[in-house]
């Protein structure tokens, strides 16, 4: 028959366009980053709007490594994202576990409180920060960061653990214990093999959420040393006028770190680990 | 001494209290079936021999130790579950040998269990493939193997045959009680399939909203059981359930269905309303002269033997019977019952009289 047959096609056609279209969009401020870090400053405002400049140059990159703090920023921004990273999924993944298996008292109000916590612009709370960390020495430091992001990070990782673990059948660490399991070990051996893609998740966001942070990098930290790396790309924008050119390069450079931790991880980040663990 | 002993077990959920007291006694080597309808806490008595849940009060004793406060893991029981529970990141031999690694045996001897239970079993060629690569009934019997490498105290079963289709049903049935009459391990078997009960059991125990309603033989149930619960529960087609009346007659007392008398009763009961029991197969086919008139209603050939559905006064009725009678809907057949066939029960409380 003709007719739905065709029918299908067209939806295939615009199931397609639409996705086409979304990514075109999504994708299309990373191309534009990428062309400017390649135009030379004399082609940038005379050759109009082009999509590819009609010379290349890497020397926007070049400046950006050799002359700028940039490499002291990229290296900041790696141990604080990393170590956040590394520290939110660890205690998010124990308040996940924590509040998809057990009832305890306190739940309720314990994960209304952390709800709240998310509601708060960030604006609001910098100046209290500020006054609490300053006496700890935690103001123009990395640690300072670290403990900031993380705790304002854990209580949506916490939510984010909690489904991953939600999704993984009880009774598989039920069974463990009867094999003679401790319920630790019943979640080293068989839970934790299991939420790998979701720790994978965790780490991912946390850590794109720790790189690109910019209000308390910027609030809290103002000596060079301490600086990371998106407080570093406004540098580039002087009373006078902006370097472009170096800007985007620096912008291309800070992706290479994100690119390459979700490389790591991307094995980990597929779905259906569980199939045939029961029935079905 | 008891394989293992439930005294005065309670279990609250909340307010919800769902076992209200539980006395049980298992002998070791017994294969002990736990039936009732879906709710009635059969897993979550299950769930407190295993340790994976607590008793609300109560004690519960392996071996003649009491458990209550020992962690599943030092209980030395099998579980088999209805979902299989079976770790999707092993293959078929992790799966085996997990338990046997934690108790850190010999890797050699490890390898022996796996491989004389996966015989046992049928499975040898499966051995190195993951869960998902398994139909339900091979991942039934990867369940099974897992549970029987150990050579635990006990084997605890929920449901493990309620995700197979009849056929394999029927098999899996048969080579469980093969396995058990192999191994002589105590096994308690929670089913809500009365057939599995009757055919597997050495002993059933009957439950019913969080209470032990009887604890006997399958035949003991079956041809005595000790409430209207027990007396529907078991059998199929279920035990026929009709009110009559006890009359006080010149002969003694009379067990009237409608104007027909039945049997005579014991003097005590005169004047009494009761709920009359009796199998389906027990009613038998008459002639006109000696039977009680009944209308046919509906005709259900099975196979094995034929149900016929019938109109008693009023009241529902069905007959089993093997042979093949040349009868249909709407004629008047008749129809007669032993005094020795007939149960009598309390109306109010269901209890057998
Ligand atoms: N964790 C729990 N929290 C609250 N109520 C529960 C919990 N587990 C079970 N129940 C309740 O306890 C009752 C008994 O449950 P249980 O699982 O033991 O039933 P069952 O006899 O095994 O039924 P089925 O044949 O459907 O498996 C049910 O009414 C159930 O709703
Ligand atoms: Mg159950």
């Amino acid at each position: 028959m003709q007719g739905p047959d065709t029918r299908r096609r067209l939806l295939w056609i615009a199931h397609y366009l639409a996705v086409g279209a979304y990514v075109v969009v999504a994708l299309f401020p990373l191309f534009w980053l990428l062309k400017v870090s390649v135009t030379p400053n004399s082609l940038l405002y005379s050759e109009g709007v082009r999509l590819w400049p009609s010379t290349m140059t890497f020397a926007h990159y070049v400046s950006v490594i050799r002359h700028t703090d940039f490499p002291l920023f990229f290296v900041n921004s790696t141990i604080v994202s990393a170590t956040t990273a590394v520290l939110t999924t660890l205690i998010a993944a124990g308040a996940g576990y924590a509040f998809s298996r057990f009832t305890f008292r306190g739940k309720f109000w314990l994960v209304g409180l952390m709800l709240v916590t998310q509601m708060f612009p960030l604006v609001m709370v910098i100046a209290p920060i500020f006054r609490l960390f300053a006496p700890l020495g935690l103001t123009n430091s990395l640690t300072g960061l670290i403990v900031i992001y993380t705790a304002y990070n854990i209580p949506f990782a916490a939510f984010l653990m909690q489904s991953f673990f939600d999704g993984i059948p009880r009774e598989l660490e039920e069974a463990a214990m009867i094999d003679g399991a401790t319920r630790f070990g019943a979640v080293r051996q068989i839970v934790l093999p299991l939420t790998l893609p979701g720790i994978a998740a965790t780490l991912g966001f946390t850590f794109t959420a720790a790189w690109s942070e910019l209000l308390f990098a910027l609030m809290l930290n103002s000596r060079q040393e301490a600086t990371t790396f998106p407080v570093g790309l406004l540098t580039f924008v002087s009373k006078f006028s902006v370097d472009f050119g170096e800007m985007m390069a620096a912008g291309v450079l800070a992706l290479i770190p994100v690119c390459v931790f979700f490389l790591l991880i991307q094995r980990h980040l597929v779905t259906g680990l569980t199939a045939g663990a029961v029935k079905g | 001494m008891k394989a293992i002993t439930i005294e005065g077990a309670t279990k609250n959920f909340g307010p919800v209290q769902v076992l209200k007291g539980i006395d049980l006694a298992i002998e070791p080597g017994e294969f002990v079936v736990l039936i009732g309808p879906s709710g009635c806490g059969k897993s979550t008595l299950l769930r407190m021999i295993a340790g994976l849940d607590d008793l609300t009060s109560g004690s519960i004793s392996i071996d003649g130790r009491r458990v209550n406060d020992l962690a599943p893991k030092d209980r030395d029981i099998a579980m088999v579950f209805q979902s299989y529970a079976l770790y999707p990141h092993m293959t078929v031999r992790g799966n085996m040998s997990f338990s046997l690694k934690l108790k850190r045996t010999a890797s050699q001897a490890i390898g022996r269990a796996v491989a004389n239970a996966a015989n046992l079993l049928g499975i040898e060629t499966l051995i190195d493939r993951k869960p998902r690569e398994l139909s339900g009934g091979q991942r039934q019997r990867v369940a099974m193997g897992r549970a029987i490498v150990r050579k635990p105290k006990a084997f605890l079963f929920d449901e493990p045959l309620s995700n197979l289709d009849a056929r394999l049903r029927e098999q899996m049935r048969f080579e469980i009680r093969k396995l058990h009459r192999d191994l002589g391990a105590t096994s308690v078997y929670v089913t809500h399939d009365q057939i599995e009960a009757m055919t597997m059991a050495d002993r059933i125990v009957a439950m019913n909203g969080g209470i032990i309603q009887q604890v006997g033989s399958p035949l003991e149930l079956y041809d005595e059981p000790a409430n209207l619960f027990v007396a529907g529960f078991i059998g199929s087609p279920a035990m026929n359930v009709l009110s009559a009346s006890c009359i006080r007659t010149g002969a003694g007392t009379e067990l009237r269905l409608g104007a027909s008398t039945l049997a005579m009763v014991e003097r005590g009961l005169d004047g009494v309303s009761v709920t009359l029991g009796i199998r389906p197969e027990r009613v038998r086919l008459a002639t006109a002269d000696s039977g009680i008139a009944a209308e046919l209603v509906l005709v259900e050939p099975t196979g094995l033997g034929t149900v016929a559905h019938l109109n008693l006064g009023g009241q529902l009725l069905k007959l089993f019977t093997t042979e093949r009678p040349r009868i249909s809907a709407g004629e008047t057949i008749y129809i007669r019952v032993e005094p020795d066939d007939i149960r009598l029960f309390d109306p109010e409380t269901g209890v057998r009289i």
